[in-house]
């Protein structure tokens, strides 16, 4: 002690000062708190970035009407506008554009002026010199429609069954808009009873046909198709086909129903085009409306979002089934995983002679975790599906092929991957749980007369189970922002159906189903329409954020409430 | 030397005068030539020869690494877990060898119960520690769980601390009376041998007296087997006494006769302090 103080002195002596300062710890501190503060910087810019971009995009933006004139031609334009840019005026000029103004930059904005079906193109990019006086008329209608995007334009005329036309007089007449809204709400009403009957009533018939179709091909496979197993199979078979015949004639009288309603409206270049009702999900004036208004829609845009389905190659719609099979793959995977994990580190640590092969053993484990995802992606092909699944599908399911059942990527596959590849985590960090109880506790049981695996189910499990429960939170983390191994096994952009439904076995672990880190890069990078869906990517990345963040939590808590009950003794 | 016993003799005053090692007791536990190896090389004990009688309180005292835990965890056979160990040579508990191939070990546990260094119970409710035991053994109805959580807490002098919150965690009591409850865990099972393995050394001076006094009430029903470092303790606490040193046996006689009157060289210097 003494000898130290000395030494300080002697340093002191050389740098008064700044070794003195060294030697306190204060740059370690310094240097600890600086790497703290980027690193939340860090995640908070990263959530901001991917909030403010995604969530601006449910906003009903002002529509701007304004007249571009550039060499002597004006052409009028309807729109939002997306995004501003600075631009270099040499930029422009290279590109070709005759500029006015004299600033080296210029200003450039993007517009979404819809009407793909009119105008081609639903994103512009603008030059702003070139733009008349800027107007935003009340009387502008947004329709977000089934097909071909949104629709920008002046509601002219509204027709129910294509009969006695409701017209505008004058600009900003309301009775035309709300007779608009009613036809709305009523062929909505009319699209959700077409759906369920074509998802439900007739999805179990199809389903009940095929399994028909399974149960006679199994027969003559079987090589029992005799005559009254014929028989019995057509008269159910016509039995269904009734049934489907009647849905599908009431089917029609829905259709029927709606397919006449038309509005007409003008495009911002004057023409008047009439279009079918049918196909409108929801229509609006943004100009006319307050801010409540604007608040009630974007809520409206944010259910949508997250409760739909998508349309449009993804770039309009919601996410829904991608959340849906996101969240199932992760708990079929925590199914899958934490059982074989634990039992893994159970044997590891509390049977097997801690010898040359456990310790191999454990070095392997280790090393498994570091492996690329990809890999195991081409594992689960190869194995889980070509195999596994071929055998499965030659045993169980011969009736069906040569259209595989199981031999074919889907959601049990991409389950027991991902349950692969986070494997190590749950077994490490079992094993250091199991690991850190004392031994005391453990021959505390034995000495009562318990077995060794009474002991370890009584007593050295619950207590591991806080380690179980953060081995799983890894796990969870790690699976469910995988993407690369899932586009091998069982991922597609867009699924009909979601892997859990009405029809028996309900859970139907052999389909195809969408993960929302998929569809982040297929939206971002396979979609036509890249501005169109470039909202949504950011949308979409902070709900799988928020999803992961939100599962993590749930098993945080979880863990904190075993932690508090089995807290390691303190002495 | 005069001194020394004059001590013993004052510890001693407040037992009752009956409980002494007056009177011929029966044998509980016997050793024939016990060696212990934990491998090849490294012998633990020497050809202990010891009889340790029933009803009574034995001590096994010696300095650090003497080997008297090592005797005390052979009776009910711990050394079993620790890889590569070996017993030559026979303990009998009631006649018969406990290392005999036809031993259910678990069952033995049951006979033989012990109380660790530090007090270790289990993560669970002051009930279920007690019950342990006995839901081990597929004892499950309420009414016979109630009844034997009650009585051994109350053997075990803990039953007026704890009643009024059986079903909290354990964890939340106190050293001592954790160390009590793991002793009332220990005789719900009923077992016939107490070894306790030095049950005090963690404990504060007050804590350490209770258990003190509770093991003065348990002997009237169980062999009891205590290892200690504190010599005062042996000296207040048992009827006989056994000195080990380096794995050997190198005394065994009557607590008062140890601590007044050792045969041994080896053990005065022991008893009085010179080494150890």
């Amino acid at each position: 002690m003494n000898r130290m103080i000395n030494e300080q002195e002697l340093h002191s002596d050389r740098a008064p000062g700044v070794g003195k300062w060294l030697r306190g710890g204060d740059p370690l501190i310094w240097l600890n708190g600086a790497a703290v503060s980027v690193s939340v910087i860090a995640v908070v810019g990263l959530l901001l970035l991917l909030a403010v971009r995604g969530l601006s995009h449910f906003w009903p933006a002002d529509v701007l009407a304004v007249s571009v004139s550039y060499q002597g031609q004006t052409r009028e334009l309807l729109g939002e506008v997306v995004e501003q840019v600075e631009v270099p005026g040499a930029q422009l000029r290279e590109a070709g554009f005759e500029l006015q103004g004299p600033g080296p930059f210029f200003q450039r904005t993007l517009m979404k002026q819809g009407n793909r079906d009119f105008l081609g193109t639903d994103f512009t990019w603008l030059i702003d010199e070139q733009f008349g006086p800027r107007r935003y008329p009340l009387d502008v209608m947004v329709v977000e429609r089934l097909e071909w995007g949104n629709f920008y334009g002046y509601l002219r005329a509204v027709s129910r069954f294509g009969e006695d036309p409701v017209t505008v007089v004058e600009h900003g007449e309301a009775a035309t808009l709300e007779a608009l809204q009613a036809l709305i709400v009523d062929t909505v009403a009319v699209r959700e009873e077409i759906h369920d009957i074509e998802q439900g009533e007739i999805g179990a018939i199809n389903y009940e046909l095929e399994r028909l179709r399974l149960r006679e091909r199994g027969l003559e496979l079987e090589g029992r198709l005799d005559a009254a197993a014929q028989a019995d199979l057509a008269s159910k078979r016509a039995e269904q086909e009734a049934s489907f015949r009647a849905l599908q004639e009431q089917l029609y009288t829905l259709y029927d129903s709606i397919k006449d309603h038309s509005y007409s409206a003008e495009l911002a270049d004057g023409r008047v085009v009439t279009l079918p009702i049918a196909k409108v999900v929801r229509a609006y004036q943004p100009n006319a409306m307050n801010v409540f208004a604007k608040i009630a829609m974007y809520v409206e845009h944010l259910w949508e979002f997250l409760s739909e389905p998508p349309r449009e190659a993804n770039t309009e719609g919601g996410v829904f089934p991608a959340m849906f099979g996101t969240v199932l793959m992760v708990i079929l995977m925590s199914i899958i995983v934490t059982p074989f994990g634990v039992v893994a580190a159970v044997y590891l640590r509390e049977y097997a002679s801690q010898g040359f092969v456990t310790r191999t053993i454990r070095v392997a484990v280790n090393n498994l975790a570091g492996v690329p995802s990809i890999v195991y992606g081409v594992f689960g092909l190869g194995f889980f599906v070509y195999f596994v699944g071929g055998e499965l599908d030659q045993l169980f399911f011969p009736a069906s092929l040569p259209r595989p059942t199981f031999g074919t990527p889907g959601l049990m596959w991409a389950s027991l991957t991902l349950a692969l590849l986070t494997l190590p985590v749950v077994i490490v960090a079992t094993e250091e749980g199991l690991a850190r109880i004392p031994s005391t506790v453990r021959e505390g049981s034995l000495a009562l007369g318990a077995t060794r695996a009474e002991t370890l189910w009584r007593v050295v499990l619950p207590m591991a189970s806080p380690a179980m429960m953060t081995g799983l939170i890894l796990a969870v983390a790690r699976a469910a922002g995988e993407v690369a191994p899932l586009m091998l096994v069982g991922v597609v952009k867009l699924a009909p159906t979601l892997p859990l439904d009405g029809n028996y076995p309900y859970l139907h672990l052999d389909q195809k189903f969408m993960h929302l880190g998929f569809h982040i890069y297929d939206v971002g990078f396979q979609s036509p329409n890249v501005e169109a869906a470039r909202p949504l990517v950011y949308a979409t990345a902070l709900l799988l954020v928020l999803i992961i963040a939100l599962l993590n939590l749930a098993a945080v808590s979880l863990r904190n409430r075993l932690r508090e009950r089995y807290k390691s003794l303190e002495h | 030397m005069q001194t020394h016993a004059l001590d013993i003799q004052a510890l001693k005053r407040d037992q009752a005068p009956s409980a002494g090692p007056a009177g011929p007791a029966e044998t509980s536990l016997r050793m024939e030539n016990l060696n212990l190896f934990y491998n090849q090389n490294s012998q633990a004990l020497f050809d202990i020869n010891l009889e340790i009688p029933r009803q009574r309180v034995t001590a096994f005292i010696g300095p650090s690494g003497c080997g008297k835990s090592s005797l005390l965890r052979c009776i009910n056979r711990m050394n079993d877990l620790v890889d590569g160990c070996r017993v030559q040579g026979r303990l009998l508990l009631d006649n018969e060898d406990v290392y005999d191939r036809r031993v259910d070990v678990a069952a033995l546990r049951r006979r033989v119960g012990m109380v660790f260094q530090k007090p270790n119970p289990f993560p669970k409710s002051i009930y279920e520690n007690v019950a342990y035991g006995l839901r081990i053994q597929g004892i499950n109805k309420k009414r016979v769980l109630d009844e034997v959580v009650e009585k051994s807490l109350r053997a075990a002098a803990l039953w007026d601390e704890v009643k009024d919150r059986l079903h909290e965690s354990a964890l939340g009591m106190s050293g001592g009376q954790q160390q009590r409850l793991v002793i009332a865990r220990t005789i719900a099972v009923e077992p016939e041998v107490l070894l306790l393995d030095e049950p005090a050394s963690a404990l504060d001076p007050i804590s350490t007296l209770k258990i003190e006094e509770l093991i003065y009430e348990l002997k009237s029903r169980y062999t009891i087997v205590i290892v200690t470092h504190n010599m005062q303790q042996a000296a207040r606490v048992s009827d006989m006494t056994a000195f080990m040193y380096m794995g050997k046996l190198i005394e065994y006689d009557d607590t008062d006769t140890l601590f007044t009157n050792p045969e041994q060289k080896q053990t005065e210097d022991y008893i009085t302090g010179r080494y150890g």
